[in-house]
């Protein structure tokens, strides 16, 4: 699966070689269901970044004319307004800036801690493994969702605290799945040339390990984007998230839970955002688990 | 068997403590306290008033009687309703939380077995293929978004059932709770019996089962059914964390007083001792639940060994 040597790719008539990455593409390629959710996806990416400079109105900019009406295109609210006259576009678009951007960099949190943590288990082995397995094990078993909530409690609700609580609780299952994969990687024959002209460990996890680990790692990433996303919403429901005149989809849907008897467009557009977004997520993903994960060929 | 589950339950103990230190040195590191106020109490009010609840003891002490009080069943006074101990608030919203998640355990085991099994059985048939879709939704669809759209369509528009409260008492309250709880659920576990239930089928035993011409029925509920349910079993302990996760936003849509209700009124208002009062709890019977699955799975699977 990897590159020729040097001196094979020489030779007259050099056959290329096709990658692990260009077989995946060429499965995913195929999956229709998984090429249209990813459609989906960066349509929507988009959509929360562009979309509020296409209206006339401001996010927390009230217009007292128009409170609380349905979607009405004569005064450019598209979706409608809520009980204090704020576009109900501009504030789903805004909240899915925020909740896209929770669902990624808290992945990105989770992921950092979690391939480090993995890997280095995975690859020293023995008593260290144990160890910090252990520790893994026995958070596992924390109530997570409690913890991230006293979290929020307890050091104010600010946003910076999200990203990290979030991503700091969701790194064991990367963890896991990360060390397995090393403990597969570390005796295959590279490791031990490597192990055998004197390569630090440190270099050896970072240059050879963590490279060969991106197949499960970027499975993983998207079906943990959509997780975390909800884990935002749950809290920005509860009224314990993105506070105010910021917004989330979580926080949007709680808004409109209140007012739905009056008001059901308030809960019926951030809904379908939220929903549709986690959907896409998890075709995107199963559709990479196919093409990726080589236990499946 | 019974070394086994004395040595797993032997290490679940660790945990426990992990599990109240975590939570007790957490919400001590926050900032501000239980007595904070729009207006500053006197200082000697203050000093009483921490006198009054062991505050100004070394934190370690202050630790350890926490643990002492915990172990006789003692999870302390409650700071904010002010004439009843934790214990006490536990055991008035814990019967009406267990009743609505165990409810929605319930369902969630026999609809997702079921329509697992018979999306096996008719593989990439219409029938397959409709609840795949179907779960899907269920696995997408966050639960706090789905009760406020039951409650729209069954309580608001159609009137059949109540949007909220218990009322009486009457399961009819009950429906619409229990429903938005569950169907997450519903989806993972349909979703895992079906992908165990078509590995099982193509087996040799199954197969050798057929040659002798059984009737199908007898194949599924004496043969495949019991192996193939193993991954549910192992995903019980995730799904009861989930359910009581989800019980806390559940309760609050709906104002159903059980315990996950109080957890967000405390975390509202700072009531330290009812906060860490529900995470121990709960934190505690989802270490429980885990332990009893893993002991169950063992009993189930021939292949775990009491090592």
């Amino acid at each position: 699966m990897s590159a020729a040597p040097e001196s094979m790719a020489a030779t007259p008539a050099p056959v290329k070689g096709r990658s692990l990455w260009v077989d995946a593409w060429n499965v995913l390629r195929r999956n229709r269901a998984a090429m249209v959710a990813g459609a989906l996806i960066f349509t929507m990416a988009v959509l929360v970044v562009v979309g509020p400079w296409l209206s006339p109105w401001d996010y927390a900019q009230t217009d007292w004319d128009n409170v609380s009406i349905g979607p009405d295109w004569e005064s450019r609210h598209y979706f409608g307004t809520d009980a204090l006259g704020r576009d109900l576009f501009v504030r789903t678009l805004h909240g899915g800036r925020i909740s896209l951007l929770i669902g990624v960099v808290a992945t990105l949190v989770s992921l950092l801690i979690g391939i480090s943590w993995g890997a280095t288990a995975g690859y020293l082995g023995g008593r260290v493994d144990h160890v910090m397995m252990r520790i893994v094990d026995i958070l596992y078993a924390m109530p997570f969702m409690f913890f991230v909530i006293l979290l929020m409690v307890f050091f104010g609700r600010n946003i910076l605290l999200i990203f990290v609580a979030i991503g700091a609780i969701n790194w064991l299952d990367m963890a896991r799945i990360v060390r397995g994969q090393t403990l597969s990687l570390k005796h295959k024959e590279f490791i031990e040339a490597a192990e055998a002209q004197g390569v630090a460990s440190f270099n050896i996890i970072r240059r050879h390990i963590v490279p060969n680990l991106l197949g499960v790692v970027v499975v993983y990433v998207t079906l943990t984007i959509p997780q975390v996303i909800l884990v935002e919403s749950f809290l920005s429901f509860l009224g314990l998230g993105v506070q105010e005149p910021m917004t989330s989809w979580g926080a949007l849907v709680n808004e409109g839970a209140q007012e739905m008897g009056t008001a059901p467009w308030m809960l019926v557009f951030p809904a379908t955002f939220l929903a549709l977004t986690l959907f896409c997520f998890n075709f995107v993903g199963d559709g990479l688990r196919d093409a990726l994960d080589p236990k499946d060929r | 068997m019974i070394r086994y589950a004395l040595s797993r339950f032997l290490g679940a103990i660790p945990t426990l403590l992990i599990l109240v230190a975590l939570a007790f040195f957490m919400i001590r590191a926050a900032p501000g306290g239980p007595f904070d106020s729009e207006k500053a109490l006197p200082p000697e009010i203050e000093a009483n008033l921490r006198a009054a609840y062991h505050l100004d003891e070394p934190l370690v002490q202050q630790f350890g009687r926490y643990l002492l009080n915990l172990a006789r069943g003692d999870f302390g006074p409650s700071f904010q309703y002010k004439d009843y101990s934790v214990t006490e608030l536990i055991a008035a919203g814990f019967p009406v939380s267990l009743r609505l998640g165990g409810s929605a355990m319930i369902l969630a085991l026999l609809l997702g077995v079921t329509a697992g099994t018979m999306a096996a059985l008719r593989q990439n048939s219409r029938t397959d293929h409709a609840v795949m879709a179907v779960s899907m939704t269920g696995i997408s669809i966050p639960n706090f978004v789905m009760a406020p759209l039951l409650i729209l369509l069954f309580a608001v528009t159609l009137g059949w059932l109540p949007a909220g409260g218990i009322g009486d008492g009457s399961p009819r309250y009950l429906v619409l709770p229990v429903i938005s709880l569950a169907l997450p659920q519903i989806a993972y576990i349909s979703r895992l019996t079906r992908g165990s239930m078509i590995e099982v089928l193509r087996s040799n035993f199954i197969r050798t089962a057929r040659a002798q011409g059984l009737p199908e029925r007898t194949i599924i509920l004496r043969h495949a059914l019991k192996p193939a349910l193993l991954p549910v079993v192992s995903y019980l302990g995730p799904a009861s964390a989930a359910v009581i996760t989800g019980s806390v936003v559940i309760e609050q849509i709906f104002g159903v007083p059980g315990l996950g209700r109080y957890f967000v009124q405390g975390a509202l208002n700072r009531d330290y001792t009812l906060v860490m009062g529900v995470v121990v709890f709960y934190g505690a019977l989802i270490i429980l639940f885990n332990l009893l699955v893993d002991l169950v799975y063992a009993w189930l699977d021939p292949k775990v060994k009491y090592a």
